[in-house]
Formats: structure tokens, C-alpha cells, sequence
């Protein structure tokens, strides 16, 4: 009993341990982000003076609202793009025999491995030659490259998973194709479909490299580029609380996905690992 | 990974069928494969290959942003500059420090979560949330959240608790900590994923058996878990290596690469970017890519060996 009791506060202790590690550089961003700017670095965690100026500060700001309208548009087209794109070629190569399937899987992998700033530099040439530069279609491409190879691989994952014997069995109960497909296997698809949403664009959200390299002002510039170029009060401070708040504002929407979806975020994200 | 492996027919059920509808069938499924995945094939080969071929062909030229459509073709001449250039090597050597170091810690921390999140019963999903919320969060937010905690200049809570009297961030091995903290808090989650798909393959059957023929803990995970988890290791290896190995945003953040921790990424975005220096930036990235191919490479063949044939591809 003695033992099991140990092995039992030994996993708690974890558990805390886990808890504590995850979230304390996000409750330090936080608190910083309701300091006042005189007090942002006294080093206390908990503020002496708690305001929200930071956050009206940062609203008040062109660079960061369009820097946020400019991450949500360019996020969601290009996470949209890649899922439509990716799902026909991922029932294909969960349903059908054709030959290369594992190729391109593989190649698909690869690419979403492949060192980003290594696109920049040319990107960067072409871009400003023909008008991309600093412009939504200008991300948009570019995050195809990572968005369109991920979402095959976790779409493929999914689909492979659905029992597709439902779509004739539902035909022989009479059904017609096209009520099969949306009452039977729409609905299956679904979830998977979602999952790979979420996780393409939570890597778009996240990208840094080509935010930073093709882009240049509130009309294309994403949020993480933008943090990364506040204006301080001089040339030598940081803007510390406007930085902290914007952090924490990005990062919301993230904390909400991944509470909701963490079961299917998980199974998404490593079932095509080991399996494959 | 599913190089080299090939899959069973996912139509298996149909072989059964005479032989010469059988091909007629293949035949209308190849074409409609090929319809459903030609979309998707065409955007990811015009979207990445431009780029690359691009690069290559830039690496061989002497090209600068400055002076658009004035490019000469000067063959090697710029991976000559680059191989002997002290600051690639430098560079290099930071990379692979980074790398090696934090996937090494990443690996046993991810270890022992994965270990955690199997075997904890309480609030299992909470656990899972939480544990997942810095693999998601923006690295350029984690950057910062890390950067405020290590600053002394900036207040930061580390330095406090440590009792030090100096900036960890002003000289190289203190920012080498706070780069590589960052990576390993950022990045364990996702370490600890992979393997607890590894983990969740390991038949609690077996476990039980050695556990009454009397084997300790330890040994039952060195002796049962550890060898069947392998190809899930060597898996999630391959993945954070090669992740790590680019690693740009965290750098740039922290120090734009000063205190001596400018990674090879850093090296190839300020070549091009900041110094204009089409050309050579060009054959870094080239040589960053390559790179990057060979340690893929040399995975896989590790993999050939371990994870064969005890793993399905369907």
C-alpha cells in the first residue's frame, strides 16, 4: 500500500510540476501586461498598480490592429486554401491504390522540415519585381509551403481512420450517392477535417520567418513580426508592457483552441508519426 | 519514416475479383487518384521548387539586392567565401549546440511526461491541455516571455531567484542558457507527444508479466518499453533535430545572434536580408539545406535498421 501511495504523490508531484513549468512564462507575460510602464520592471510578479493602459495603448495603435486583422485574413485563407486543397489529394491517398502514395507522403513530410529562410531570398527578389512585397498574397504563397504538405499528412492520417464500408452500406439501405456522402460520411470527415483547420492555422499564427522578411507595414505586416518591431520610447527600451500585452492577446485565441480541442489536437498531431 | 516503406493496398477487398475487371478498375482508380491528388502535388511543387531552384541559381551567382539585373555568373566562388569564412563555422558550431543540447533535454523531459500523461488518472485531459500550451503558443511570444523572465535589466524573475548580480543575457553561455530553456520549454510537448504514441504501443500485458516474474521498474522500461518504443524515438528525434537545427525565431528575438549565438538560419537571413547579399546569402541557405538533408538522411538509415519490420503503414 505504502508504495502505491508513493507512486500515487510521486505522479501528483509531476502533475504540479507540469502545470507550474507550462504556464508560469505566460502568468509572467500576463502580469507585466497589467503593469504600469514605471513599474513594468521592479521585478515583482505580482503588479503594485494594476492597469490596463498596455491593452488600450496597443488597441489604439495601427500597427497592431491591422497587424491582427492581417494575421486572422492571411491565417484563414491560407490555412482554407491548403485544407481544400489537401483533402481531395488525402481521400485519394486513404481510399485509392495508385502508385508513389508513400512518395508523396514522404516528399510531404520533407517539405514541412525543409529551413524556411532558405525561400526567403528569392522570394524576397520576385516579390519586389512583380508586387508582392508587403502584400497578403505575398504571406499567402509562401505559407502554402508549410500549410499544403502538413494538412495531407494529418488529413491523410484521419481519413484513413473513417470506416468507409458505411457509404455503401448506407447506398444498400437506399440512400442515394449524394445522401450517403452528406449524411454518412460528411459527418465522419468532419472532425478530422476541423482538427487539421486548427493545426494549420496555429502554424500559420505562429510563422515568423517570412512575416518578418516579406512584409513591411500595417498592410501586410502579421502580429508576430509586428511585436517583434514596436517602437520603444527610446532607441534603447523596450516597450515592455505593449509587447506583453500583445503577447497575451496572441496568445488567447491559442489557450481557447487548444482547451476545446486538445484531445483531437494530440491525436492529429502524432498519429501520422508513429504509424506512418 | 514512410520513405521506402510501402503501404498494403488500401484496396485490398477488390483482388478478389477476376483478373481482368480487376485491371479496369485500377486502371479508373489511378486516373481518378490522379485528378484528386494532381491539385494538391501542382501548388506544393510551384510554391516550394521555384524557390529552391531559385536558390541554387542565385548561389552561383555574385548577386545583390542593391543592384537588381546585374548578376554574374561566378560558379563555386561563393561556397569557396562561405567554407572559409570563421563566421559560418562559428555559426554552425552555435547551431549544433543548440540543437544537440536542447533535444538532448528535450528527450529525457519528454520522456518523463509522456510517462506522466500515460500513467496520471486524475484530470488527464487538464494535464494534456496544459502541457500542450507552450507547443502551441506563438515562439515569438515564448521568446519574449522567456527574455522578461532572464533579463535582470528588464526586472526579470530568474535572475532574482538565482541570486545573480550579473545580466545572464549580457555575455555568451547565459544567453546560451535562456536560448536553449526557451527551446526546451517550447518544444518538450511535442517531444512528449510523439512518444506517448510510442508508449501507448507498449502492451501493458507485457509489462505485467515481467512485473510478476520480478522485474524492477527500471528494468521493465529499459528492458520492455524502451526497445519497443524505439522507431517512436527515433521518430520524434528526427523531427526536433531537424527543427531545431533551423532555428530562427528565438534567436532573433533574444539577441538578433549577438553574444556569439547567431545560428545558421540567422547567418542566412542577414546575409540577404540586411547585407543584400543575394549571392551569398543564397549559398548558405543551400548549404543550410544540404545540411539539413543529411542529417534526414542519416536518420532514415538508422531507421532501416530499428524501425523495420514491427511497424505497420496502414
Amino acid at each position: 500500500m505504502s508504495v502505491k501511495a508513493r507512486q500515487r504523490s510521486g505522479w501528483s508531484l509531476a502533475f504540479v510540476v507540469v502545470i507550474v513549468a507550462s504556464l508560469v512564462p505566460v502568468f509572467w507575460l500576463l502580469m507585466l501586461s497589467l503593469k504600469t510602464p514605471a513599474s513594468a520592471t521592479d521585478g515583482s510578479f505580482i503588479p503594485h498598480h494594476w492597469t490596463l493602459d498596455n491593452y488600450r495603448d496597443i488597441f489604439n495603435q495601427s500597427v497592431f490592429t491591422a497587424a491582427l486583422r492581417n494575421s486572422i485574413g492571411i491565417g484563414l485563407i491560407a490555412t482554407t486554401l491548403a485544407v481544400l486543397l489537401a483533402s481531395s489529394a488525402a481521400y485519394a491517398i486513404a481510399r485509392l491504390d495508385f502508385p508513389h502514395k508513400q512518395t508523396i507522403l514522404a516528399v510531404a513530410l520533407m517539405v514541412t522540415l525543409f529551413p524556411q529562410v532558405s525561400l526567403v531570398g528569392p522570394l524576397y527578389n520576385l516579390w519586389r519585381q512583380i508586387g508582392l512585397f508587403n502584400t497578403w498574397l505575398g504571406l499567402i504563397i509562401p505559407y502554402l509551403t508549410f500549410a499544403l504538405p502538413l494538412a495531407i499528412f494529418v488529413l491523410s492520417t484521419f481519413f484513413r481512420e473513417i470506416p468507409w464500408e458505411l457509404e455503401q452500406a448506407a447506398q444498400i439501405d437506399g440512400a442515394t450517392p449524394f445522401q450517403a456522402f452528406t449524411k454518412v460520411i460528411a459527418p465522419l470527415a468532419m472532425p478530422g477535417l476541423a482538427t487539421t483547420f486548427i493545426i494549420v492555422f496555429l502554424i500559420c499564427w505562429n510563422d515568423f520567418v517570412f512575416a518578418i522578411s516579406l512584409t513591411a507595414t500595417n498592410a501586410a505586416m502579421t502580429v508576430p513580426a509586428a511585436i517583434a518591431q514596436f517602437p520603444g520610447v527610446s532607441q534603447f527600451t523596450q516597450p515592455i508592457g505593449d509587447i506583453a500585452a500583445a503577447a497575451i492577446v496572441v496568445t488567447i485565441p491559442v489557450m481557447v483552441l487548444v482547451l476545446l480541442f486538445q484531445r483531437r489536437i494530440v491525436a492529429g498531431l502524432t498519429a501520422g508519426a508513429v504509424k506512418g | 519514416m514512410s520513405a521506402g516503406v510501402v503501404g498494403p493496398p488500401a484496396a485490398a477487398a477488390s483482388s478478389s475479383r477476376p483478373p481482368h475487371r480487376l485491371s479496369d478498375r485500377v486502371r479508373a482508380e489511378r486516373k481518378l487518384a490522379f485528378y484528386l491528388v494532381a491539385p494538391a502535388v501542382i501548388v506544393m511543387i510551384a510554391v516550394t521548387a521555384y524557390p529552391i531552384i531559385a536558390t541554387i541559381v542565385l548561389s552561383l551567382q555574385k548577386a545583390s539586392l542593391d543592384e537588381p539585373g546585374k548578376n554574374t555568373f561566378i560558379g563555386l566562388d561563393n561556397y569557396g567565401y562561405v567554407f572559409t569564412a570563421h563566421l559560418f563555422w562559428m555559426d554552425l558550431i552555435h547551431t549544433a549546440v543548440i540543437t544537440v543540447v536542447s533535444v538532448s533535454i528535450e528527450l529525457v523531459l519528454g520522456m518523463l511526461l509522456a510517462l506522466a500523461m500515460h500513467r496520471v488518472i486524475f484530470a488527464r485531459g487538464l494535464l494534456r491541455s496544459i502541457a500542450l500550451v507552450p507547443y502551441a503558443i506563438v515562439a515569438v511570444v515564448a521568446a519574449y516571455a522567456w527574455q522578461y523572465s532572464w533579463s535582470l535589466d528588464n526586472g526579470g524573475w530568474i535572475p532574482r531567484l538565482l541570486g545573480l548580480s550579473g545580466d545572464p543575457l549580457s555575455h555568451q553561455f547565459g544567453t546560451y542558457v535562456a536560448i536553449i530553456f526557451t527551446e526546451v520549454w517550447k518544444n518538450t510537448p511535442y517531444m512528449a507527444l510523439l512518444l506517448l504514441a510510442g508508449l501507448s504501443l507498449v502492451p501493458d500485458e507485457l509489462l505485467e508479466a515481467a512485473k510478476v516474474d520480478g522485474a524492477s521498474a527500471w528494468q521493465r522500461f529499459t528492458k520492455i518499453t524502451l526497445p519497443l518504443m524505439k522507431p517512436a524515438i527515433l521518430v520524434a528525434l528526427l523531427f526536433r533535430t531537424l527543427d531545431a537545427f533551423r532555428i530562427f525565431d528565438v534567436i532573433y528575438i533574444f539577441s538578433q545572434g549577438a553574444n556569439n549565438t547567431a545560428t545558421l538560419s540567422q547567418l542566412s537571413y542577414s546575409t540577404l536580408l540586411e547585407r543584400l547579399n543575394l549571392g551569398l546569402g543564397s549559398a548558405v541557405s543551400v548549404v543550410l539545406f544540404l545540411i539539413v538533408g543529411l542529417i534526414a538522411f542519416v536518420f532514415i538509415k538508422g531507421f532501416g535498421a530499428a524501425a523495420n519490420p514491427g511497424i505497420e503503414t496502414n
